[in-house]
């Protein structure tokens, strides 16, 4: 018993100790967001790695889930008689919940883990030591373009994944179950509104400042882990990266539904 | 084969998404919203519960126009609606506006029913309205009448 | 602190500690401007520690550190800024950041602290890897190097900016007999050249032996002898002849503790 308190008084104090350390990171990367010489290039660079190149899975997660969606509906909606709510049915899953959400998933496994690694490999090879002998802020040089990139590309890939999404619900509902085209448009248009739309860009904004600064934070204070280092420190931090950046993300997801709903 | 540089595939990534953004806002806008062709008519319920913004408004099931605002008109208590019409459509002044519902848990649309009237024009009133129909009341004034 | 005028670096009653574990105790050092100090020492001895310290990487538990008479735990972030660029350091794998080629990686410090145009970047760039004998290397990647190369990119990084101080951390280790001479001999050819004040940190013998001008030898994070090469050579510590001739560490065994190791969780 005295071994359990013992336990969760002393990872709460860790907790606690690592959510100053991961504050103060959030700090300086957006304080350093404003401090000269700016990384256009990197930036390119970054939106390239996060953004361009995370497109095709969007698309494909996309397609399949809005035909999921017109799926699931579909059997639904036709024993209640309402087959005509389709269109807003599959639009307003997607613009509201799952598109934010789905594309973030995707992007978390994708650039989270791979964005923590890389960081916390730089941080074994004293690369951020060696910056910052060079009077080079690290914050500046290597966390500013990926937050960007990240905060940019995510609302636009989560844009990308909804568009795609009311098209596979079209497919399926359309020429699959047989629907009128026009109809299942119709009421999307109808019942999709500015509301709506302001949600998604703002759960998606939220969603890509979590997971950036969850994973690089994790990467760079990867010499923090107690017991481990080297080859397996690293390993352990990008797993723990991406499943706190995706919870978090599902967290504030809750959050957000119940403050804006 | 030249080799395609990193501006732009990080172009056409950002076209990409923003095309995507601004066709959800075309979508959100709706179509027949660009351009404000049409005109405004009101119409009080004495009861518009369930119906919404945005929701159809239809002359013997063709859509003419929607709700533009739903608001409560504090002299006679009444629920007060106001509709874009589409231009070109008619209504006259002796029409009546119902709420009524499509399906069992559809959505709330006005069914506009026309007349033999003179046309009404931007800023009228559609006089004679009946309101969302509940099941609740329906079954209580039976079960009174009887 | 004998020619306090000429004392480049001083470190003055240093404790550093990681969590409870005191790693160094009690370190006083003088660097005087223009010799190579070389710290050697066993590994856990301190030295990398001690040389994080001095980077104002880490924050001394206690006591301080001056360089140029200023106080690189307390002066403000601009004099310390302006402080480490006319610093170089080359970290033991040469910490080139892997995102660029090695030529960009030489260009970095340049690009950012100067208003040089690219042409001259360019130049500077390749005469400092003519002088580490990387010329023609300048567009692969620092994965494509090997650990030898690694280590002459990031002096090169180090000194691109001509720097008054240059610290080399592990210059010889994990590279063969003949590359670690040659990095010895670039070490003694760049204090000619440009007049620079190095500190190496080593566990390497020889290459202190033939590098150094003064040598600070430490154990267990304390200085047990600072003086020339003669004077580490004759010195009659010890500590410090079993670390010359190389003999291990002799450890006292107490038996009972020692059975008591052994027989560690057996029934």
């Amino acid at each position: 018993m005295f071994r359990l308190i013992k336990l969760i008084g002393s990872s709460t104090i860790l907790f606690v100790e690592e959510l100053g350390r991961f504050t103060d990171f959030l700090y300086q990367v957006i304080k350093s967001i404003f401090s000269r010489p700016f990384g256009g290039r990197d930036l390119i660079k970054q939106l390239e790695f996060i953004g361009a190149r995370s497109m095709s899975i969007i698309i494909l997660s996309g397609l399949f889930t809005g035909m999921v969606l017109a799926l699931l509906f579909y059997s639904v909606l036709t024993r209640l008689g309402s087959v005509d709510l389709m269109g807003s049915a599959v639009g307003l899953s997607l613009i509201q919940e799952l598109g934010p959400v789905m594309a973030a998933i995707m992007v978390i496994a994708r650039v989270g883990s791979s964005t923590c690694a890389e960081i916390a490999i730089m941080r074994n090879e004293q690369q951020f030591d060696a910056l910052t002998c060079m009077a080079v802020n690290p914050y500046r040089f290597v966390m500013v373009p990926r937050f960007l990139a990240a905060i940019i590309s995510v609302p636009l890939l989560t844009a990308i994944f909804n568009v795609v999404g009311i098209f596979g619900g079209y497919i399926v509902g359309v020429y699959l179950k047989g629907l009128s085209g026009t109809l299942y448009l119709q009421n999307l248009i109808d019942k999709i509104g500015w509301e709506e739309l302001r949600m998604s860009v703002i759960k998606s904004f939220v969603f890509a400042v979590i997971f950036i600064w969850i994973s690089m934070a994790k990467g760079f204070f990867v010499h923090f882990e107690k017991g481990v280092s080297g080859a397996e420190a690293v390993s352990l931090v990008t797993t723990k990266a991406v499943v706190a950046s995706a919870i978090a993300m599902l967290f504030a997801d809750y959050i957000s539904n119940s403050f804006l709903i | 084969m030249k080799k395609v540089s990193l501006e732009f595939v990080v172009g056409l990534f950002l076209i990409v998404g923003l095309s995507a953004i601004v066709y959800l806002s075309v979508v959100v806008s709706g179509i027949s919203g660009f351009g404000s062709d049409g005109y405004q008519l009101s119409a009080k319920f004495e009861n518009s519960s369930g119906l919404k913004r945005g929701a159809v408004i239809e002359i013997a099931g063709v859509k003419i126009g929607q709700v533009e605002s739903i608001e409560l008109d504090s002299e006679t208590q009444e629920s007060m609606v106001w509709m874009s019409i589409d231009s070109g459509v008619e209504i006259q002044d002796d029409a009546v506006a119902s709420i009524r519902t499509a399906g069992i848990i559809g959505d709330k649309f006005i069914k506009v029913s026309t007349g033999g009237g003179d046309p009404l024009v931007d800023g009228d009133e559609i006089i004679e309205t009946e309101p969302s129909i509940s099941i609740e009341e329906l079954v209580s004034k039976y079960m009174f009448d009887t | 602190m004998s020619s306090l005028d000429s004392a480049l670096i001083e470190v003055n009653q240093l404790d550093a500690s990681y969590g409870d574990r005191q790693v160094l105790k009690d370190i006083n050092l003088t660097v005087n401007k223009g010799e190579i100090l070389v710290i050697m020492g066993g590994s856990g001895s301190g030295k990398s520690t001690l040389l994080k310290n001095m980077l104002g990487l880490m924050k001394p538990a206690a006591g301080e550190i001056l360089i140029n008479s200023m106080d690189i735990n307390s002066v403000n972030k601009s004099e310390l800024l302006k402080l480490r660029r006319t610093m170089g350091v080359a970290f033991q794998g040469g910490a080139l950041l892997s995102s660029m080629s090695v030529g960009d990686n030489i260009k970095l410090p340049l690009r950012q602290h100067t208003d040089l145009d690219e042409n001259t970047i360019s130049i500077m760039t390749r005469l400092k890897l003519e002088l580490m004998n990387l010329a023609g290397f300048e567009d692969l990647m620092p994965s494509e190097l090997s650990g030898g190369m690694l280590k002459r990119a990031g002096l090169a990084r180090a000194v691109i900016m001509d720097p008054k101080i240059l610290f080399f951390d592990e210059p010889s280790a994990g590279l063969d007999p003949v590359t670690s001479v040659e990095l010895d001999q670039l070490i003694l050819e760049l204090r000619k050249a440009m007049n620079m004040t190095i500190i190496v940190v080593t566990h390497e013998l020889e290459s202190a032996f033939t590098i150094a001008d003064r040598i600070a030898v430490l154990f267990d994070g304390e200085v047990v002898i600072t003086g020339t090469v003669d004077e580490i050579k004759n010195c009659t510590d010890e500590r410090v002849i079993n670390l010359i001739n190389r003999s291990p560490r002799k450890v006292q065994i107490d038996g009972e503790k020692y059975l008591s190791r052994l027989t560690k969780g057996a029934k």
